[in-house]
């Protein structure tokens, strides 16, 4: 097949202008992409604290140093963000909140609920 | 004959392996919020229960599909105007999933044993 025009492409970000919507969006993907990223870090965590007692302790003292702590908020951010923004789009597909105004309510809701999570999961485990 | 690629079936795919991420997950984190594994006994029985084991395995499967499927789009959308880059960054993701897939199930088998 031959090769299509190039599309148009522009990344300046100082002058990107998104709507919340799209906000939404690019956050779903990236946080997607993110928790993707941290999957086999969360595996080795996991095995390595069902291999034995000592493994247990070791996981334990991983997961209470900042960088572990920092890391787990992260990524709950990102699993709060995603499961909102993929329920939203989950009614989109029952053509629930079609509507752009309702769009824009959702695409709000999901982005606010998303940081929530994050800060309610600052306070537990912080 | 040639049938469209309408993309339905990752549509679907995706869809159903979300809400069993979910639920699935909900639930975990629901018996480990009432009875929080304390120490390494506790930890292990939790991971040794059946219904545990096999949820999470239907889990780890449900997540190597819905991660393929969304960092397929992903590559398909950044890698649009070379087919040759297009086929080596898939086949990458599909040989990381398949092994992600080995050691998960690696994991959850290693719990079985005392």
């Amino acid at each position: 097949m031959a090769n299509k025009p190039y599309r148009p492409v522009f990344l300046d970000l100082r002058h990107i202008r998104l709507p919340v919507t799209a906000l939404t969006s690019i956050a779903h993907r990236l946080f997607g992409l993110l928790m993707f990223i941290a999957l086999p870090f969360l595996l080795y965590v996991l095995e390595l604290s069902l291999r034995d007692p000592a493994g247990f302790e070791r996981a334990g003292a991983l997961l209470t140093g900042w960088p572990a702590k920092l890391g787990m908020i992260l990524l709950l951010w990102g699993l709060g963000h995603h499961l909102l923004a993929g329920i939203r789009l989950l009614l989109t597909d029952l053509d629930i909140g079609s509507r752009l105004p309702w769009a824009r309510r959702g695409a709000w809701w999901v982005n606010v609920g998303g940081f929530g999570v994050a800060v309610a999961g600052a306070f537990v485990i912080l | 004959m040639s049938r469209p690629l309408t993309g339905l079936s990752a549509w679907l795919v995706q869809r159903l392996s979300a809400i069993y991420l979910a639920f699935s997950a909900g639930a975990g984190a629901l018996l480990l919020w009432q009875q929080p594994a304390t120490d390494y006994a506790a930890w292990k029985g939790f991971w040794e229960t059946p219904v545990v084991g096999a949820g999470a395995a239907l889990l780890f499967v449900a997540l190597l599909l819905h991660s393929w499927v969304g960092v397929r789009d992903i590559i398909l959308d950044y890698a649009s105007r070379s087919t040759a880059l297009r086929l080596v960054l898939l086949s990458l993701l599909g040989a990381w999933l398949m092994l992600l897939g080995v050691w998960m199930f690696s994991i959850l088998l290693s719990a079985t044993q005392p």
